[in-house]
């Protein structure tokens, strides 16, 4: 249960290995966190002592975005281990290869992205549900709001992801849970090491910033840095020869 | 019984949560009621939502609300029995044109006689007559296993020490027999100072608290220097026949009415409008404006409830909410005292109503908050940055000189600032695991501050 300063005392962290997720749970910590879970693909690969923050304890548990069948159990099993969730982050998403146009690829992508966040999604927000109080904080993209040639297949996955995330907010109303759709632009972590950055480019931190004031603020939707509200407003209603021009 | 989804919060209107409102009359309270909760989230029983933090909700479960019941006084014995669900504004109108007052009153009628008992509350006479609890002959419980249990110090007398204090989690109280004060007047004669700095604060409480029933110091935070902890120091007791008459004839015509007057409530929607300026001001003028020292007769809603003449007032925090932090630290810790104090004036947070209170013996309830010494409760908003580092610094303090926190303001400590607080918490959960081994009684403080 999140104290009155919105401390919350358990996070969970779906795809635990993820820069952001990580730098989240670290701006969150506090003498108040208790327990921070972190699913993971490969949980042999992570060790819980190597893992900081603050005097929580870290479990590991195993987590396939892939396996929608596995969700629910998933979910149910990090319940009957740590009690109620406080902030679950969906956190996994791969970006794809660039220039990706292969089908069998692209719906692999699809299943991480966007079907395994629907799974996800729905299974933490039945938990949510009963317990009458959480938040689920989705990290979708601003690639989602408008594609372009150049990562169109992974921005449709985020668009997915969004479209999803927004409506299972609004379908949560009145039951104490909520959802929180944190839409950062272009962020430097191990997914995009390498790329040229885009402009407004922001560092895991700021979108630990941006997460940890939306959600003592309750809001739905976090762009990060927020002038991307604007900035994207305006590109959605750009021309297409515009737009195709814009893209690097 | 009626049953509605609610989103619930404590009168500092954070951290909400939605439950099963089931508003029921005492005899509705039955084993069927309680079946299968155990296995589910639970239930806890809630009152007036006077209370700051989570204690009276239960996110994802139930919560009771039981319709107030009736008032039988008997004034031979100077006992009422009443009904757990009535409140103390309720109770007052039916007693105090009777000539008799509750034993121990808080800041604002608005508790439920249940709540009283399950917080243990206090008020500006600790130091005199104890806590509510104390002035409680016996109660009757409705447990987890459906039953009706008379309780008292003498009939279950472990299960009595439990619920005195004991947030709910013993079970829900249906009626409770309570000891009152006979009064002569329905009018207290008080004693008004002004006193400039902390030392000289401690120091006319300590001296002259004897003197005085009631004993409470307003305490302007937002001072600093030499004016740490200046206040305005009240000090009072009922007025006799003889005192209103010589002091307010007109009153004393009829010494008894009550008629406690409602002047303005807050609309919903507005913002913070209590920030640091306006807050500096506010106490600036308010120590302006007492008198250096004044005895003069004040109603029992001027002397003992001012904030309940202005309906909603914590909506004067706008949305983001507040918190009430509330602690004690023994007599002795008085470098420490003004350390916190001085700590909260330098923060840059503008709090605004903060009160001190001495408090004497424990009253005996496992989990009640009052124990000797100093108590000071202070307000502030929920949004201010850089609240939370503060909070933990303070517990800090607190803790360091062996004091703690009151579980009907708490919104922000944790299980160990609690565990490290109350010694006899180990004794209140082996009687929670007995009474009520599937967990029934659950609310959104048990999970947080680990009370199971």
């Amino acid at each position: 249960m999140n104290n009155a300063v919105d401390q919350p005392q358990t996070i969970v962290v779906l795809g635990g290995t993820s820069d952001l997720g990580q730098a989240i749970v670290a701006q969150l910590a506090s003498p108040v966190l208790r327990t921070v879970v972190l699913a993971v693909r490969r949980p042999d690969d992570v060790d819980p002592e190597a893992q900081r923050f603050g005097g929580a304890d870290v479990v590991v548990v195993p987590f396939d975005a892939a396996e929608p069948a596995s969700h629910a159990a998933v979910i149910a099993d990090i319940v009957e281990r740590v009690g109620d969730l406080d902030v679950v982050i969906q956190a996994f998403g791969q970006l794809g290869v660039p220039g990706l146009v292969d089908p069998l690829g692209a719906a692999e992508l699809a299943q991480v992205n966007y079907v395994g966040a629907v799974s996800s999604g729905l299974a933490v927000a039945e938990q949510l549900r009963r317990q009458g109080h959480g938040t689920l904080v989705v990290l979708s993209s601003v690639a989602g709001v408008r594609t372009r040639a150049s990562n169109f297949v992974y921005g449709s996955t985020k668009a997915g992801q969004d479209a999803f995330a927004t409506g299972l907010g609004h379908s949560l109303a009145g039951t104490g849970a909520r959802v929180m759709t944190v839409r950062p632009g272009f962020v430097r972590t191990a997914m995009t090491v390498g790329m040229d950055e885009a402009p407004f480019a922001a560092d895991p931190a700021d979108v630990a910033a941006a997460v940890a004031t939306g959600l003592r603020r309750k809001r739905s939707v976090v762009w990060v840095p927020g002038v991307l509200r604007a900035v994207m407003g305006l590109l959605r209603l750009a021309p297409d020869v515009v737009w195709r021009r814009l893209d690097r | 019984m009626r049953t509605t989804r609610r989103e619930l919060c404590g009168w500092g209107r954070t951290s909400p949560s939605v439950a099963d409102l089931v508003d029921a009359s005492a005899d509705e309270l039955t084993a069927d009621l309680v079946s299968g909760l155990g296995a589910a989230r639970g239930a806890i029983a809630r009152g007036l939502g006077r209370a700051y933090g989570d204690p009276a909700q239960n996110g994802g479960g139930v919560v009771v609300r039981l319709a107030p019941g009736p008032i039988h006084l008997d004034a031979a014995s100077g006992t009422v029995r009443v009904g757990a669900g009535v409140s103390l504004d309720e109770l007052m109108r039916h007693i105090v044109p009777r000539g008799w007052f509750v034993p121990v009153t808080p800041g604002t009628r608005f508790v439920t006689i249940g709540g009283a008992i399950a917080s243990d509350i206090h008020g500006k006479n600790h130091h005199a007559d104890g806590s509510f609890g104390a002035h409680v002959e016996r109660l009757t419980l409705f447990t987890a296993d459906g039953a009706h249990r008379v309780v008292s110090p003498n009939d279950e007398p472990e299960l009595w020490w439990a619920t005195l204090g004991g947030m709910g989690l013993t079970g829900v109280i249906v009626e409770a027999t309570v000891r009152l004060l006979p009064i002569e007047t329905s009018r207290c004669v008080v004693d008004t100072e002004r006193v400039p700095n902390l030392d000289a604060l401690l120091e006319r409480m300590e001296s002259g608290d004897h003197r005085y029933r009631y004993s409470v110091a307003w305490v302007d935070l937002v001072a600093r220097g030499a004016a740490l902890g200046r206040a305005v120091l009240t000090r009072g007791d009922h007025a006799t026949l003889a005192e209103l008459a010589d002091l307010d004839p007109k009153a004393a015509q009829d010494p008894l009415a009550f008629g406690p007057p409602s002047l303005v409530a807050v609309p919903p929607g507005l913002p913070n409008v209590l920030s640091r300026p306006a807050v500096r001001a506010f106490n600036e003028l308010w120590y302006r404006k007492a008198p250096r020292f004044h005895r003069g007769v004040e109603s029992i809603t001027g002397f003992f409830h001012p904030l309940d003449m202005v309906g909603d007032w914590n909506r004067l925090y706008g949305r983001p909410g507040f918190l009430q932090y509330q602690f004690v630290v023994p007599f002795d810790a008085v470098d420490t005292f003004r350390s916190i104090i001085a700590m909260v004036a330098a923060s840059g947070h503008a709090s605004f109503l903060a009160v001190l209170k001495r408090f004497g013996p424990e009253s005996g309830g496992l989990m009640s908050f009052p124990t000797p010494g100093w108590t000071l409760t202070l307000d502030l908003p929920a949004a201010a940055p850089g609240l939370d580092e503060l909070l933990t610094e303070l517990d800090r303090r607190v803790l360091s000189v062996g004091g703690r926190h009151y579980l009907a303001k708490d919104a922000t400590t944790t299980p160990e600032v609690i565990r490290a607080g109350y010694p006899r918490l180990d004794e209140f959960l082996d009687v929670r695991r007995r009474i009520d081994p599937d967990g029934v009684w659950a609310s959104d403080q048990a999970r947080r501050l680990d009370l199971r």
